[in-house]
């Protein structure tokens, strides 16, 4: 039960200031300036903007700022601007077959049509905090090699040659794409809605779920068929012109993750597939998608469901934490009503139980 | 490739404005069904389509809500001026609309072809937008029903004979049912599926 | 007769094509090259506005498996602006992000486009914006390929 309390505007208000005051920090180092958090953060920029749902790197980056670096601050603001704007349309599916790729590494084919293309990567750092980081060294370019022009080959496709893979994924014909965003959940839930979801899911919660599936909870025997990264083309049709339109680029990271599959008695053995896509460079956010798309697809392939990375209600309705933080952190409301009246509860059960205690103690004696 | 540039003209001037202003008039009426409410339109769609009527479409349409049209509105300028001035598309498909429009003189379609919504989401229904002659001058129709005192009288001119029996008929399956938005002149009338309607008897009303 | 329409009809279409192309260039252009490519026009036009600049939302869509059924991905913003010039002729712009004065500059260039006295000088800027990005592009491309891996064995063992 809420009941409305008044009085308390004046601490807010100065609590404000203060958080205000305490954001800026010691006012003798220069402010951090949104282009810096985007080209100097990009990494919780993108990370924001996946989470929230809105590529906006300059807004990801205000919000960050705003939320003096608390990520899921940041991206419950963001998701609160974009309820303000309206929607324009949907755009055509973005082709990251045809990428401009920044990084492509392959786990299941060592020379493969593209080749293994690292990019900017963490992997092979010794993960040694880094000194000449403390201060601002000067820093050389990228090195550049000649492009041999070669199509990156999606790896999926390799296997699709044998007829040892699924296909990309295909829903029934007249299935129009759901959006959570406009439409209540309802389960169970078809496969385009749980992507959207865990698109927007959060990184923690998905990388927690998918690591469940490696230790055996809904084990599937991954591979990383491929992780690529990079720009592309987003793509709207105008009505009024009667063609459709390129926007600009978008960055995002996909992950073809390959799973092993016994077959069945409709099904041949063959590979399956779960897939992930993300806005933005987060391999291990689009790794762990696919891992839980895969798991969550038990029932498509009578698998018994037995771990809580299968269970579709369970990891839909929590992998948000938007809704998370909100109801976990509307606890330290006032609930001084529900408390009064839980407090009379305890009390009385404590009188009951006191008064069982000394009528027993008597017999007891005996 | 001609350009009908009929589609790009005769949107709201100050769109978030008047929007609003046009929005909070329909939610008076549709919490007061029978009141009349004014809208002081400054949108001009394309004919036969009138002010009024235009202003509520572009005020309730967008991208996420397919719209029906009569056949007559269907081959006007209207789907294009909806598509640049709200983003909504046309459907022919009565079962998928969010809103229709009905332009004056038309005929009404059968209310119970219209999406009616589910049990659980009786909302996922259409709304229809009629024009009609007047609101004063017809048959008197008494209304009864939520955000209604006692009663309201209307005495609408343009609607159909069978119009009572019609709207009893949208009333059985409630909470499914469509809800109406009639439209005179500037004057806007609303009637959501929870209103009951009867006609005033000369008798029943001594 | 029939010839002559789909001949028409052809032509229609490569006009689309062309303006297509020149729309999403316009997209790709930075607020600066379009402000300093507007500033350098000898006859500047009048522009009346139509809708916008505004800006929203367009729902990103990815398919299943990077080819299969489509899914909404999420949303980016999109600014976007309508005008008319003085001859009636109208032109849109619409760009990824917040900056509602890039796409009204935008949406004049693809009037301009649209005239066939003008279209010179807003090809002029088209070719340096295709012009810069495939030279940032070439330089990214450039940068991977330097990451790329090239596989050597190194002695393989005699099972």
């Amino acid at each position: 039960m809420y009941v409305a309390v008044k009085g308390g505007e004046a601490a807010i208000s100065n609590a404000h200031r203060l958080l205000a005051d305490r954001r800026r920090g010691d006012r003798s180092l220069p402010a951090i300036g949104i282009e810096q958090i985007v080209a100097q953060l990009g990494l919780a920029v993108d990370r924001v903007m996946a989470e929230a749902s809105l590529y906006d790197r300059a807004l990801a980056a205000l919000a960050i700022r705003q939320s003096r670096g608390d990520m899921i601050e940041a991206i419950f603001i963001l998701r609160a601007y974009r309820t303000t704007l309206p929607r324009f349309g949907y755009s055509k599916p973005v082709e990251t077959g045809a990428m401009l790729i920044e990084r492509r590494v392959s786990a299941t084919y060592k020379d493969l049509p593209g080749g293994q293309l690292l990019g900017p990567t963490f992997d092979y750092t010794h993960r040694l905090l880094d000194p000449s980081l403390l201060g601002d060294e000067t820093v050389e370019a990228g090195l550049e090699r000649e492009e041999p022009g070669e199509a990156v080959m999606r790896v999926s496709d390799i296997l699709a040659d044998e007829g040892l893979v699924e296909d990309d994924g295909s829903l029934p014909d007249g299935h129009v794409a759901g959006d959570i965003t406009r439409e209540p959940l309802e389960f169970p839930m078809a496969r385009d809605l749980r992507l959207q979801a865990l698109a927007r899911g959060d990184e923690g919660f998905l990388l927690a779920l998918g690591y469940s599936t490696q230790r055996g909870y809904a084990r599937t025997h991954p591979f990383v068929g491929e992780v690529r990264i990079g720009e592309v083309e987003v793509e709207l049709d105008m009505p009024e012109l009667g063609f459709s339109v390129s926007l600009g680029r978008v960055q995002v990271t996909e992950c073809q993750m390959i799973a092993q599959f016994k077959g069945s008695a409709k099904n041949p053995p063959q590979f399956t597939r779960g897939y992930g896509l993300v806005f933005g460079q987060s391999e291990r956010k689009a790794m762990a998608m696919s891992l839980v798309d895969r798991a969550l697809r038990a029932e498509e392939f009578g698998e018994d469901i037995v771990a809580p990375a299968q269970d579709e209600e369970f990891v839909i309705s929590h992998s948000d934490n938007v809704q998370a933080t909100g109801f976990v952190e509307h606890l330290k409301l006032p609930h001084y009503v529900d408390f009064q009246a839980e407090l009379d509860l305890v009390r009385r059960m404590r009188r009951e139980y006191e008064a069982a205690q000394n009528i027993d103690l008597p017999e007891a004696a005996e | 490739m001609s350009l009908d540039t009929l589609a790009f003209a005769g949107g709201f001037q100050k769109p978030v404005f008047e929007a609003q202003a046009v929005f909070r008039t329909l939610m008076d009426c549709m919490a007061r069904p029978g009141t009349i409410g004014r809208v002081a339109a400054t949108v001009t769609p394309p004919a036969p389509l009138k002010a009024t009527a235009g202003a509520v479409a572009l005020t309730l349409c967008d991208h996420d809500t397919s719209v029906w049209l009569t056949p007559v509105l269907a081959k006007s300028a209207l789907p294009g001026w909806l598509a640049f001035n709200a983003g909504a598309t046309v459907t022919e498909e009565r079962q998928d609309a969010r809103f229709a429009f009905v332009e004056k003189g038309a005929m009404l379609p059968n209310l119970c072809l219209f999406a009616q919504g589910t049990q659980e989401y009786p909302d996922r229904s259409t709304t229809l937008v009629v024009e009609i002659e007047a609101f004063e001058g017809g048959r008197p129709l008494v209304l009864t029903g939520p955000g209604i005192r006692t009663e309201e009288e209307i005495a609408p001119i343009g609607l159909p004979d069978m119009f009572p029996h019609f709207w009893s008929e949208n009333r059985q399956g409630f909470p499914r049912g469509v809800d109406l938005i009639l439209v005179a002149g500037d004057g806007i009338l609303c009637l959501p599926r929870t209103t009951v309607l009867r006609v005033k008897s000369a008798a029943g009303e001594a | 007769m029939a010839s002559l329409n789909k001949s028409a009809e052809v032509a229609g279409k490569d006009a689309g094509a062309e303006r297509q192309k020149a729309m999403g260039l316009l997209a790709k252009a930075s607020r600066a090259e379009l402000q300093a490519a507007f500033g350098a026009l000898a006859d500047k036009p009048t522009v009346q506005p139509v809708r916008g600049p505004e800006t929203g939302l367009v729902m990103v869509r990815g398919r299943i498996g990077g080819g299969g059924a489509p899914f909404n991905l999420g949303e980016a913003t999109v600014s976007r602006a309508s005008i008319r010039l003085d001859d009636g002729t109208v032109g849109h712009g619409q760009t990824l992000g917040t900056d509602g004065a890039k796409a009204r500059l935008a949406a004049t260039f693809d009037a301009l486009f649209q005239q066939p006295a003008r279209k010179a000088e807003v090809e002029t800027l088209l070719d340096a914006v295709a012009a810069r990005v495939a030279k940032e592009d070439a330089e990214k491309a450039r940068q991977t390929a330097a990451t790329r891996v090239d596989f050597f064995t190194m002695v393989r063992g005699e099972d």
